[in-house]
């Protein structure tokens, strides 16, 4: 599509959390305009690998929800919020349930569906055909690069171009959109993320959008070397080996590996073997798991028999935590008219300070998505929007800088262990200063490209702002605390709290206010309110 | 990353070019799909999946190989399309989503599809 829309939704991204979103406002009986990067079907980490569910029926054994909720709660660092993680168990339930009657090929077990677990490309090649089927207009390869905002500053819309139409201009007017753009793994390649490059925050701080928890991107999965192929789970069955065949040490080879990641991050190879997968089950993983196994295979390795040597991939806060700071049960963010669903928002309240790679995001992803899909319908339908302009600046004009050494510039500081998995105040407060510089020349020169790599120019300026916010974070939480790993800083009580940041060219952070008592249970969000359909509700 | 089309399979129904996320293919003047932007190629292995005639390679590597691979040998051993078949799409084959019985491998444990 080239040209102009109109519309009541717009849905930026086409993963779970984007089409989820989809769903549910096409379901309240809004108009709904999908826009993706790429394909929606094959976007984003969960359609290349899919995941685990946080999946818990109300009817299980004993109060097992509400021990779910408190495990969870001890395990985030403390920054959980228990009624959310009730919220998402119950709606992921329901939608599964949604699922599995559209058809999903669960795996059954004496009659009865396993629906713990979703495969990838099977999962999200359905969401696309239900989301088709709903009415909803999908817009493949449209890549947005900024919002539409109003006269009274309510978002209303998006615009972008449209890469495979020879970077034709689009844009789509509407009453609400939805940012479901994913998180950003800074384009380090693992697997399915590199769509994910901190487009839809960048579009939101631009509208003053705040974001949370931005220090809790450290998130490094363990690839073999000569990719960047993160499935995790399978090294649950790993043992690690130095190069001369020493094995390293580690509490828990999938989710305590330390270890592993002060070798790697001092030079020295490392090597993964599976030997503590049980024989009889080496077949059924291979079926299980092809996408894990297929890479290997077409290497000449034999993980169960052979040692391979592995690194640590960046995943930022694509499995880390940080994202958009959302403010209503609705997943509505600070501005008006946005919502945020999946890894674009903060997944501080079913993760807190730890990693929701899997099953979590992939819970929070389908309540998040169907909440701000609702959200955005009941905000969005019929509203006015005068005057609609784009909004946003940083690397949408064409400039002088090369977006390639941009990146480069940005990763140098992100990517390697010592720097980002291993912090350090001095190095923390080192990469700032060259990241702030690096803004400062992407804000006043500009980003170079024509066509479509228009795209890439808006994106090298969306990795800076993302480094920004996570350093920036990082030195306000001087402790360690789940995924924030500062080198001899203990966790410290007066941190159990979350960090909020925000801003462009003067980036902030504030410790986010703690709840007032005296206000009772958190507050009907208002455009939830049917009555507050009129923009002029906002003063 | 990707590293074949094969010419004697493809049969021109771009549909690689609709579906790869991080748009690495252009339409062919003959028909046959370029590999224009191998360097965006996130190894994602989804073309491979998607295409309806197993005339894909995709490469484990996340960097290009020297020299391509020989296509003959990789058709020859089944390679080519392997994911296709791996994750059981294409007809007559059983959704590989059916056999994904993670929890039944490791009760205590998570389910194996992650």
């Amino acid at each position: 599509m080239t040209g102009a829309l109109d519309t009541d939704v717009l849905v930026l991204g086409g993963g779970p959390a984007g089409t989820w979103a989809a769903l549910a406002a096409a379901s309240a009986g809004a108009r709904v305009v999908l826009a993706d990067k790429g394909y929606c079907g094959t976007s984003g980490p969960t359609a290349s690998g899919g995941n685990n569910l946080w999946y818990l029926p109300p009817d299980g054994p004993g109060d097992a929800r509400a021990r779910a909720v408190e495990s969870r709660f001890e395990q985030s660092g403390r920054l959980a919020d228990r009624r959310w993680m009730a919220r998402v168990l119950d709606e992921t339930y329901r939608r599964v349930d949604d699922l599995a009657a559209w058809g999903y090929p669960f795996p059954e077990e004496d009659g009865v569906q396993l629906r713990g677990s979703l495969q990838g490309p099977e999962y999200m090649k359905r969401m696309r055909r239900r989301v088709h089927r709903s009415g909803v207009t999908i817009l493949d390869h449209h890549p947005a690069l900024r919002l539409l905002v109003d006269d009274w500053g309510v978002v209303a819309g998006a615009a972008g171009l449209a890469r495979q139409r020879a970077a034709a201009p689009w844009t789509v007017r509407a009453g609400a959109v939805v940012l479901a753009t994913g998180g950003c793994a800074f384009l380090s390649g693992a697997f399915g993320t590199n769509v994910d490059t901190g487009d839809g925050h960048l579009m939101a701080a631009e509208l003053g959008a705040e974001l949370s928890g931005m220090e809790f991107s450290a998130a490094y999965a363990l690839s073999p070397a000569h990719g960047a192929h993160t499935k995790g789970l399978m090294m649950q069955f790993a043992t690690y080996t130095t190069e001369d065949g020493a094995e390293v040490e580690v509490p828990d080879p999938l989710t305590a590996r330390t270890r592993v990641a002060e070798l790697l991050a001092a030079g020295e190879r490392v090597y993964a073997r599976l030997d503590r997968a049980p024989r009889d089950l080496r077949a059924a993983m291979r079926e299980a798991q092809p996408n894990y196994f297929l890479p290997l295979d077409k290497a000449g390795i034999d993980p169960f028999r052979d040692r391979y040597p592995v690194r640590m991939v960046l995943e930022g806060t694509v499995r880390g935590t940080g994202g958009l700071r959302i403010v209503a049960d609705d997943c509505a963010t600070t501005v008006p008219g946005l919502f945020a669903a999946g890894d674009v928002a903060t997944r501080e309240p079913v993760s807190g300070a730890v990693s929701g790679g899997g099953a979590y995001n992939g819970a929070w992803a389908i309540s998040s998505g169907t909440w701000a899909g609702a959200g955005a319908a009941r905000f969005g339908a019929g509203r006015a929007r005068p005057r609609a302009v784009p909004a946003g600046r940083a690397g949408l004009e064409p400039g002088a800088l090369d977006p390639a050494e941009v990146v480069a510039a940005v990763q140098a500081e992100v990517l390697p262990l010592d720097r980002n998995y291993f912090r350090t105040r001095a190095g923390l407060r080192r990469s700032l200063a060259r990241l702030d510089a690096l803004w400062r020349r992407v804000a006043a020169e500009g980003v170079a490209g024509t066509g479509r790599d228009r795209l890439r120019a808006r994106q090298a300026a969306a990795l800076t702002a993302h480094a920004r916010w996570s350093y920036r974070a990082a030195l306000a939480r001087d402790e360690s605390r789940g995924l924030h790993r500062l080198v001899g800083a203990p966790t410290r009580d007066e941190y159990e709290h979350r960090i909020l940041t925000g801003g462009l060219d003067e980036p902030w952070t504030a410790p986010e206010p703690p709840a007032d008592p005296r206000l009772g249970p958190p507050p009907v969000p208002w455009s939830a309110d049917p009555v507050h359909e009129s923009p002029g509700a906002l003063a | 990353m990707i590293e074949i089309v094969s010419r004697e399979r493809c049969v021109g129904c771009d549909k690689c070019v609709e579906v790869c996320p991080t748009n690495v293919f252009d339409t062919g003047a003959d028909g046959v799909p370029s590999i224009a932007r191998q360097d965006d190629c996130q190894t994602c292995f989804l073309c491979e999946a998607y295409c309806p005639v197993d005339a894909l390679f995709v490469d484990p590597r996340s960097h290009p190989l020297p020299q391509p691979p020989d296509e003959r040998a990789l058709a020859a051993a089944g390679t080519l399309g392997a994911y296709r078949r791996q994750i059981g799409w294409g007809r007559g084959r059983t959704p590989g989503a059916r056999l994904a019985v993670g929890p039944a491998l490791n009760r205590s444990g998570p389910p194996l599809t992650s």
